[in-house]
């Protein structure tokens, strides 16, 4: 019973770390597929936990929250987009930039509205109750007592944030959008053929927008889970590195919705054992913290090294689409 | 290539607009004989806990004293300005100069010997120059006296400690912390968690969370952080939760009232304060400034926000501890001395 309940304290602890992870990866499927490579998640990411805390605080609403935490990171996807499709820019300089960019404009634009050292004020503090809440699901209390099934539904699957729910079920949303409509269709041909796509009379720049309009849209949703859900607060390049997790986690995850999001369960689950096996006695010698913290990091590296298969990315993935060459 | 451009120069404005904003300070009080200066961490003077406590028992309070003077800030924004800012400082003609942190150690090394006439402090290290006023604190002692309130306040018998990044200093605390837990339960259950190993690991409040939730799922119900930003989130996690959480270094009991059971306050600000006070009447003096509990560097807070969740036997019991240790009849064992905590 002790190592049942110790495991679903780890899963549940795999679901919250996996979360912001899924919707970033889900966000670069939509971007890479289309063709533009995305190493600015991290970037949005960051920039939609300061925008969705602040309007958080000011409207006293997560809703508010969510609205503008996506809208800021739609604006920096229409940027990325502006920059690498219209002006046929170098993705990864571009999305560089969108990084740095991001990281000082939150610091200094906080500094400059709250004047706590690019924090923002807690979400969740005397009246201001401007935060998401965990959800408690229907019998979740009446069954909490019950063997088994009472660890893994009112632990396990209750009692996480709205935002966790959504992850999940944009899984299967995503892989619709994606493989079953004409948009989705089009999405993947311009990351594979844009000439093809060309020929056939559809604009090549106008579906690579609406795939980065895809991509700001979700990633707004990790940067607001983080901000507005987890801490009740933003601080300054809380994002630590979960773009570039997420990044890594989609091309591990072959550039598909389900796999990525195994992925990110994989590495949820990783940091969960990391944090829970944080001083432990292995073979007579304590676990050092540096080794833990980077069992992800290196784990992610082998098991990229060619032992799962292999890993192809849309064709034409990091190439500018120019129409003809004189 | 032309959006490309648009990017790069947007880019090039706000790190200007950064740059500009954080050195205007110190260019002000160039003209006064006594300038004294401050550089703060790169968490930033706001950080509700170290770098704050310096501004406001500080910086904030010598200021009033004095009106005639202003004390220099400088704010890095990354690990490269360290350097620059107090070398600025510096040939601005700025002394004492205070530097908030250890990560400020090399800098102030190779800076205080490139000017051997301006003063310089550093907090939390010793940096070992004839013009250097190294000012360290007894945090083993601090820590002890929350462990034992910690261990007072748990039900279930068991208590945890959150760091920041793992180093010695770090450690320390750890080490007082579990020694005073013990000292008053000694079959307390004691966990203890460092968030990182770079600096990065003083601003995750999303690990500090997790780290938290960690520990309350195996029982804990005191958890003291100390780990700058990262304590935010260890507080978050102890309010939702309905446990204890203890602060670090300034009185950080009013960021979640009903839920923070004490901080370990380390007075910074007034070490701070001291130091400019020194240099203003001609008394500094270089070498190692130690702040032990009878001194009063470092003590628990106790105010209006925590004052109802302090049972008045354990007031009464903290009291004797805490003369005891001035007293010098329980010993702390400090683990920077060996490196260990063998208690």
């Amino acid at each position: 019973m002790e190592l049942f309940n110790s495991i679903i304290v780890i899963l549940d602890a795999t679901l919250r770390n996996a979360t912001p992870l899924i919707f970033a990866a889900l966000a670069g499927m939509f971007s890479e597929r289309s063709g533009i490579v995305n190493i600015a998640l991290e970037g949005k990411i960051l920039i939609s936990a300061f925008f969705g805390a602040s309007a958080a605080y000011y409207f006293g609403s997560p809703w508010m929250g969510l609205l503008a935490g996506v809208l800021s990171s739609v604006v920096f996807a229409q940027l990325h987009a502006f920059a690498t499709v219209t002006h046929n820019g170098d993705h990864v300089v571009s999305g560089l930039a969108i990084n740095i960019l991001a990281a000082g404009l939150t610091a200094a634009v906080g500094n400059y509205w709250f004047s706590q050292g690019g924090n923002t004020p807690n979400l969740a503090f005397g009246d201001t109750q401007a935060r998401f809440t965990p959800i408690t699901l229907p019998f979740a209390d009446q069954l909490a007592d019950v063997p088994i099934i009472g660890g893994i539904y009112s632990e396990l699957i209750s009692g996480h944030y709205l935002l966790v729910y959504l992850a999940f079920a944009a899984v299967p949303l995503c892989w619709y959008i994606l493989f079953r409509t004409r948009f989705g269709l089009r999405v993947r041909a311009v990351g594979e053929n844009p000439h093809a796509v060309d020929t056939a009379g559809i604009s090549v720049a106008k579906t690579r927008y609406l795939a980065l309009l895809m991509t700001g849209i979700l990633v707004g949703f990790a940067g607001v889970y983080l901000s507005v859900a987890v801490t009740a607060q933003f601080s300054p390049n809380m994002s630590a590195g979960k773009g570039y997790m997420a990044l890594a986690a989609l091309i591990f995850g072959k550039w598909r919705p389900r796999t990525a999001m195994q992925a990110c369960l994989l590495f949820g689950l990783l940091e969960a054992i990391a944090i829970r096996s944080q001083g432990a006695v292995f073979l007579g010698v304590e676990v050092p913290v540096q080794l833990v913290e980077a069992t992800p990091y290196i784990l992610t590296v082998v098991l990229l090294g060619g032992f799962i298969g292999r890993s192809v990315a849309p064709k034409v993935i990091g190439e500018p689409y120019v129409k003809e060459r004189s | 290539m032309k959006g490309m451009f648009k990017v790069a120069a947007a880019t090039a404005v706000a790190g200007a607009v950064l740059v500009a904003g954080c050195s205007s300070d110190s260019e002000e009080e160039q003209s006064a004989s006594f300038s004294p200066a401050v550089i703060y961490d790169t968490a930033g003077k706001f950080d509700k806990s170290f770098n704050e406590a310096v501004f406001r028992n500080g910086v904030e309070e010598f200021n009033a004293d004095n009106e005639d003077i202003t004390v220099s800030e400088f704010e890095p924004q990354n690990e490269e300005q360290r350097e620059q800012g107090l070398r600025r400082l510096a040939s601005n003609g700025n002394s004492p100069i205070v530097s908030v942190g250890f990560n400020f150690s090399s800098s102030v090394e190779k800076v205080a010997a490139e000017f051997p006439d301006t003063q310089f402090a550093i907090i939390d290290s010793v940096v070992d120059l004839p013009n250097v006023q190294s000012i360290v604190f007894a945090e083993h002692q601090g820590s002890f006296l929350v462990g034992a309130l910690a261990a007072m306040a748990s039900e279930n018998g068991a208590v945890g400690f959150v760091g920041g990044m793992d180093i010695p200093l770090i450690r320390k605390f750890a080490c007082g912390f579990e020694q005073g837990a013990k000292y008053v339960n000694g079959d307390i259950e004691y966990f203890e968690n460092m968030t990182g190993s770079t600096p990065a690991a003083f601003a995750d409040p999303a690990r500090g969370s997790e780290l938290a939730k960690s520990q309350i799922s195996q029982g804990a119900d005191v958890i003291f952080a100390a780990a700058g930003g990262t304590g935010i989130g260890v507080y978050q996690a102890a309010a939702d939760e309905g446990i204890y959480a203890i602060g670090v270094d300034s009185n950080q009991n009013y960021l979640q009232p009903g839920t923070m059971l004490t901080s370990m306050v380390k007075r910074v600000g007034v070490a701070a304060y001291q130091t400019w006070e020194e240099g203003q009447s001609g008394e500094w003096e270089g070498g190692i400034k130690v702040l032990d509990l009878s001194a009063g560097g470092v003590d628990w807070a106790l105010d209006e926000f925590n004052q109802d969740l302090i049972q008045p036997a354990w007031e009464e019991r903290m009291a004797q501890i805490r003369q005891a240790i001035i007293d010098g009849e329980i010993e702390v064992y400090d683990y920077t001395t060996t490196g260990s905590c063998d208690i």
